[in-house]
């Protein structure tokens, strides 16, 4: 078991370095680079920059040099804290991110949770009465919950609390509470802002958990065990939930692998519709904008999140289920 | 794969035993065709699907109006209702579908139009009404005629309301459908042929190859894919010309989609490499693409077709989602997710929310992809007990 997690462990490093990658080959796809773009920047805002203040700046991220000599000094920055400068902001990228990866990591999390709780109880439900009028409900609804783009969903939740509740329901804080010290009431303002984009976000998710669980749990009903354990006569409920509903669990586990890219990228629309301070709206702000380095490393800690994600769900998974055991 | 007589029951009734040789005997395909049909979700949907592939195919001769037509005074004009009968002057009902008018106020606080159903205005609608000659096909040839629209020139119709700047909801919806539902299509052809080269290759080949593409795959499938396909698609320069954005946004959709179908496939190569039959094809001596196309391809072409049709409704998702947020197809290009950039803020939605319509245009068209696609994922494998 050590020995699997020290590997899954090291399988880390391969894969943080695809990721610097990926989000470096994106910033640096548009033309002209960083420089170039703060310098007409400058130039429109009417205080053009001294090419000495130019060439400082390119010297300083060794713009001159190849693009693998840039991208080790990028990365070697990057790890010692240094992520560059957003010039849209005119400040260092990690003065700004930090709070909103946190709020991203508090939403992503709370929301799969709130899948979990969700999906479970449905997916077994929907499984144990197959073909039943409430089977059939929930399977309507979760090809529905499938079809619906999530941005949409915000903008219908938005609406129907214009219209019906009349107030708008954007952001994660009342305005009283955006700008002040953590408090136990800030605590509670959060959480009554927090179910709106956790219900939005979790719904494409629900929608597909439950699918699975169904298929999962179908396949275990049919096998002897099962019979066994009736013919013993064990309680229904407690037969199923102790014991098909085990072998079908993994899927949930799992998920945490695929439920969390798809998480981290509703996150970015939803919360740029519900107006959320994510790490959503400020990387297409910085996309549209061409502020390479916060885009890249939005886009890098995203990812690294996503990982780590991963790497729980599978560790969990090995503990478990004892026939995953990942020898060889 | 026990289709044999003897798992056939003895005792049935004449009309079940006259059926029986006539199903050992079907083909392959006709046998799918036969466990799609029970499906009827997916039958429905496919009609759905044809329904919008006809819409999508002939839009302009559909849509009452061109997409970028537009009329200020009707800012914002909401749906109309279409009467089908009318009274004549004898009083009695005839068969006559009309448009009521607007009356427009300004509502003083807000400064904002009001609409209001014009009760006494009638505008006559009809089938195959003269217009303006518009371009069939990219202008192949040109047409004076649509399908339906108001019988006299200028009168207006909106049977979906009207947007921003007064252009018909309904006209712009019909185009969208083609862009979106093509754009679609063609992200996934590319993701096929992507799919089909390195999880074909993976499959076959298997050791070393296999466990790289394998690795590679399930790092792209690890990532986020929003923030890669906005990245990737804020680095188009803003200048191209819209076709040529088109095909830069269904590559970019598809650098990411080829993943799950390469999955699929690989798979399906794993299990049957090692079958009885292939092994005997090699034996005979066949060559490589003989035994991929010849023997093993019968038994995976419709799992893959299958599969191609629910990662259909995944790109166009992608593609409505990268328009909303403006960085995918640029306005004027329509396709639904443009037109929904429309109903970004509340305010724009509060006004006027048949904005939403390009929304269930989305809503129904994934859906029946998304149900014609598990029919055919039952209809699959029709050996199946």
């Amino acid at each position: 078991m050590l020995g699997f997690i020290l590997r899954r462990l090291l399988w880390m490093f391969p894969s943080f370095f695809a990721v610097t990658v990926v989000a470096f080959v994106i910033i640096q796809l548009p033309p002209g680079d960083f420089v170039t773009s703060y310098a007409a920047d400058l130039a429109t805002s009417g205080s053009p920059a001294d090419s000495a203040t130019l060439d400082a700046l390119r010297l300083r991220y060794g713009l001159d040099q190849p693009m693998v000599v840039q991208y080790f000094t990028w990365v070697g920055n990057a790890l010692k804290g240094d992520l560059g400068m957003s010039f849209e902001y005119r400040s260092p990228v990690s003065d700004i991110i930090w709070d909103r990866l946190g709020m991203t990591t508090l939403v992503a999390f709370c929301t799969l949770a709130f899948v979990w709780l969700v999906a479970f109880p449905v997916g077994i439900f929907s499984a144990v009465r197959q073909y039943s009028i409430g089977d059939y409900v929930v399977t309507f609804l979760s090809f529905l919950g499938m079809a619906t783009p999530s941005f949409l969903l915000a903008l219908v939740v938005m609406y129907l609390s214009v219209e019906f509740l009349g107030y708008s329901v954007g952001g994660l804080f009342s305005p009283d509470f955006v700008n002040a010290p953590w408090s136990f009431a800030r605590v509670i303002d959060l959480v009554q802002h927090l179910w709106i984009p956790v219900v939005v976000l979790g719904v494409a998710g629900i929608a597909a958990l439950v699918r699975i669980m169904r298929a999962n749990l179908l396949d275990e009903l049919g096998k002897p065990y099962v019979e066994t354990g009736r013919a013993k006569g064990l309680p229904e409920t407690t037969l199923i939930l102790r014991y098909p509903t085990r072998v079908a669990l993994n899927p949930f586990i799992s998920t945490v692998g695929w439920v969390l890219p798809v998480l981290v990228s509703g996150d970015v629309i939803v919360s740029s519709v519900l107006s959320l301070p994510t790490s959503g709206p400020i990387l297409i702000q910085a996309l549209k904008t061409q502020d390479m380095y916060l885009g890249g490393a939005l886009i890098m800690f995203q990812c690294v999140l996503v990982l780590i994600g991963t790497l729980l769900s599978d560790i969990l998974l090995a503990f478990v289920d004892p026939r995953i055991r990942y020898d060889n | 794969m026990t289709t044999s007589p003897a798992t056939v029951p003895e005792a049935e009734t004449p009309a079940v035993a006259a059926v029986a040789p006539q199903r050992d005997s079907a083909s392959q395909w006709r046998l799918m065709w036969w466990q799609f049909r029970r499906h009827r979700l997916a039958m429905a949907s496919t009609y759905v699907l044809v329904f919008i592939a006809i819409v999508g195919i002939f839009c302009e001769f559909l849509a009452p109006f061109s997409p970028n037509a537009f009329t200020p005074r009707y800012t914002y004009a909401p749906p109309q209702r279409l009467h089908f009968f009318d009274r004549d002057e004898a009083g009695s009902l005839v068969f006559r579908p009309y448009v009521n008018g607007y009356k427009v106020t300004i509502e003083q606080t807000a400064l904002r139009r009001v609409f209001t159903v014009d009760e006494t205005v009638k505008y006559p609608v009809g089938l195959f009404v003269k217009s303006d000659p518009y371009p069939m096909w990219g202008g192949l040839f040109t047409l004076e005629t649509k399908l339906f629209g108001p019988v006299k020139k200028g009168d207006p119709m909106f049977l979906l309301g009207a947007d921003r700047l007064g252009r018909d909801m309904l006209s712009r919806i019909t185009y969208g459908t083609r862009i979106s539902m093509s754009i679609g299509l063609v992200g996934v052809a590319l993701s096929l042929v992507l799919g089909i080269i390195l999880g074909g290759i993976s499959g076959y080949k298997g050791g070393m190859i296999d466990n790289v593409i394998q690795r590679v795959i399930e790092f792209i499938l690890s990532l986020p894919t929003t923030p890669l396909w906005l990245g990737l698609a804020a680095a188009m320069p803003n200048n191209w010309p819209p076709l040529r954005i088109y095909f830069a946004i269904t590559l970019i959709l598809s650098l990411i989609g080829w993943t799950n179908l390469a999955r699929v496939i690989r798979g399906r190569f794993l299990s049957l490499r090692t079958e009885d039959f292939v092994t005997a094809a090699r034996l005979d001596g066949a060559s490589e693409p003989r035994i991929i196309f010849r023997h093993m391809a019968p038994s995976f072409v419709s799992h893959i077709i299958a599969e191609v049709s629910l990662a259909i409704p995944a790109m166009i998702l992608a593609e409505t989602a990268l328009s909303f947020l403006g960085l995918g197809l640029q306005p004027p290009i329509v396709s639904w997710g443009v037109l929904l950039q429309e109903a970004q803020n509340i305010r724009s939605i509060v006004t006027a929310p048949w904005l939403f319509a390009p929304g269930v245009a989305v809503v129904i068209a994934v859906l029946a992809l998304n149900f014609v696609g598990d029919g055919l994922r039952d209809a699959a494998d029709p050996y199946r007990q």
